[in-house]
């Protein structure tokens, strides 16, 4: 079978960017991406975003970026999927690249939520949920995080603290990042003063918005140009799972059964277990959600999964590794670049380029992007090979 | 403002009115045609007692646009007496403390306004405390 590698990695700071557009701060990402991959060409484009028509009233971003950035003319899309947009753009790529029908594509996600201030961010973002029946009722996305956690530890009996290992390893890894959003580590005691978002949520366990944009260059291996630099990294698996959009619609709305479903698809794919999982690439948007994705992947038994964090297991010398570069909470939560930025730091990884983030002798990482409370589900596989 | 679009939920909104499948009796709110039970088509109407209790909840104190007069206020996941889970405003509180398990009751109010474009308000289900 053909291999598809991740032949050439981009990625801006991600923060406010008051003064870069959105087409602007793409192409950063963009040009590093082609040049890091010893100036492969692309055929293709497929954009994750996530919000651009809501945020600045901008839609149509394939041909807006292809032309912009120097590409006039190639095929060009955007994939919309909320929270995963960026991992489902990856999709589309490692699909079209492992199909043959493409021999170099590029994905990019870009995200620009300082185009709008206060509670329009809100407001676009709410879209993302379901519009007659969650949104209509004044619910935000920190809200339905917020009533998941609540659930979560009244079933279990967690205590107010009992998230806070989350937050403490993002912002711990992030500082190792030179493009992460919060570069530096925060004590204990400082989670337990933070203010409320939407009680239980506290300003720790939510991740920041912000602009930024993150892009790969996707090809086979017998494409790679002529010196190729870098380890090799390939896409080993890639599964898509969905779930009900709304929350109140699940059974088991603790389950995040797409989760689940994208886990153990792309690792029946890879043909690995848990255990030969080297680190872990999680949608951290809120602390919540990291604890119930540790448990839909099977890393923990369910309400269990916030222990991880408070033993110290997703730290970076510890069994399970998660949100090495920052995660979403330290890194930014850039949108529908979100997963194009996990795909960029678990290449890192696994070339051995993390500096002080470094999961030594990693092989295989995990990473996985949702939109909302896992409505949406995109799981990868990365792993560094020889040729 | 989009008034087709709440216009048409009218019967949801004011009334409760969901679907019961003929075909396994499932009881379907939000109305969805296709029953998320049995996998077969539900188009039965079906009006919910209003009836229910608090399975999650929170407060949220930055509002969207169009809620921002009445922020803080509180959501929550009601799952209602016939078995589904509708998120939903919590009303008419006064000082008593909101607790996981709570029965509580349906009633219509004032959900949000036009964010100040039209002046159009948009009515539908919130709940309170149970009486009685």
């Amino acid at each position: 079978m053909t291999d598809v590698i991740i032949a050439g990695i981009g990625q801006t700071e991600v923060g406010e960017h008051w003064d870069i557009a959105l087409r602007d701060l793409a192409y950063v990402a963009i040009k590093e991406a082609i040049a890091d991959s010893g100036g492969l060409q692309p055929q293709a484009l497929f954009v994750g975003n996530m919000l651009a028509p809501n945020l600045s009233n901008q839609a149509h971003l394939g041909v807006l970026l292809a032309d912009h950035c120097g590409m006039r003319g190639i095929e060009a899309v955007t994939v919309e999927a909320a929270g995963a947009s960026g991992g489902a753009a990856l999709r589309q790529g490692y699909m079209a690249v492992k199909s043959g029908l493409v021999d170099v594509a590029l994905v990019v996600g870009v995200e620009k939520f300082t185009d709008q201030v206060g509670a329009g961010v809100d407001t676009a973002v709410a879209t993302t949920s379901d519009s007659d029946f969650e949104a209509v009722q004044g619910l935000t996305a920190s809200g339905q995080a917020a009533l998941l956690m609540r659930r979560y530890m009244h079933e279990y009996g967690v205590p107010s603290d009992g998230f806070a290992g989350f937050p403490l390893v993002a912002h711990a890894n992030g500082a190792g990042n030179p493009c992460a959003m919060f570069r530096k580590a925060i004590k204990a005691e400082v989670y337990g003063k933070a203010e409320m978002v939407s009680d239980p949520i506290n300003l720790f366990d939510v991740a920041p918005n912000a602009d930024g944009a993150a892009a790969v260059i996707l090809t086979r291996s017998d494409l790679l140009p002529k010196g190729y630099l870098h380890p090799l990294v390939k896409i080993a698996a890639s599964a898509v799972s969905t779930d009900t959009l709304a929350l109140h619609d699940r059974h088991d709305p603790l389950g995040f059964w797409a989760a689940r479903e994208s886990v153990d698809a792309a690792r029946h794919k890879a043909g690995i277990t848990l255990d030969q999982v080297d680190f872990f690439e999680y949608h951290d948007s809120y602390s919540i959600y990291a604890a119930l994705s540790l448990e839909a992947a099977g890393f923990a038994p369910h309400g269990e999964g916030w222990k991880l964090a408070a033993q110290g297991a997703i730290a970076l010398n510890g069994r399970i590794p998660c949100a090495t570069l920052g995660g979403l909470k330290a890194r930014g939560f850039a949108g529908g670049a979100t997963g194009v930025y996990q795909a960029v730091e678990a290449t890192i990884q696994l070339r051995g380029q993390a500096g002080p983030c470094q999961v030594e002798n990693a092989r295989f990482g995990l990473i996985q992007s949702l939109g909302g409370p896992a409505s949406t589900a995109v799981t990868h596989i990365l792993e560094k090979i020889t040729l | 403002m989009e008034i087709p679009r709440h216009w048409r939920l009218k019967k949801q909104r004011y009334a409760l009115v969901g679907e019961v499948c003929p075909h396994c009796d499932y009881k379907i709110f939000p109305p969805r045609d296709v029953c998320p039970n049995c996998g077969d088509e539900a188009k039965t109407l079906y009006t919910f007692s209003g009836k229910g209790e608090v399975f999650s909840y929170t407060t949220i104190y930055e509002a969207p646009t169009g809620f921002d007069s009445t922020a803080p206020y509180t959501v929550a996941l009601v799952k209602l007496e016939e078995g589904p889970i509708v998120t939903a405003q919590l009303t008419d509180l006064g000082d008593q403390p909101v607790e996981i398990g709570m029965p509580v009751e349906m009633v219509t109010r004032k959900m949000r306004n036009d964010g100040d474009e039209r002046g159009v308000i948009v009515y539908g289900y919130k709940f309170r405390p149970k009486l009685g």
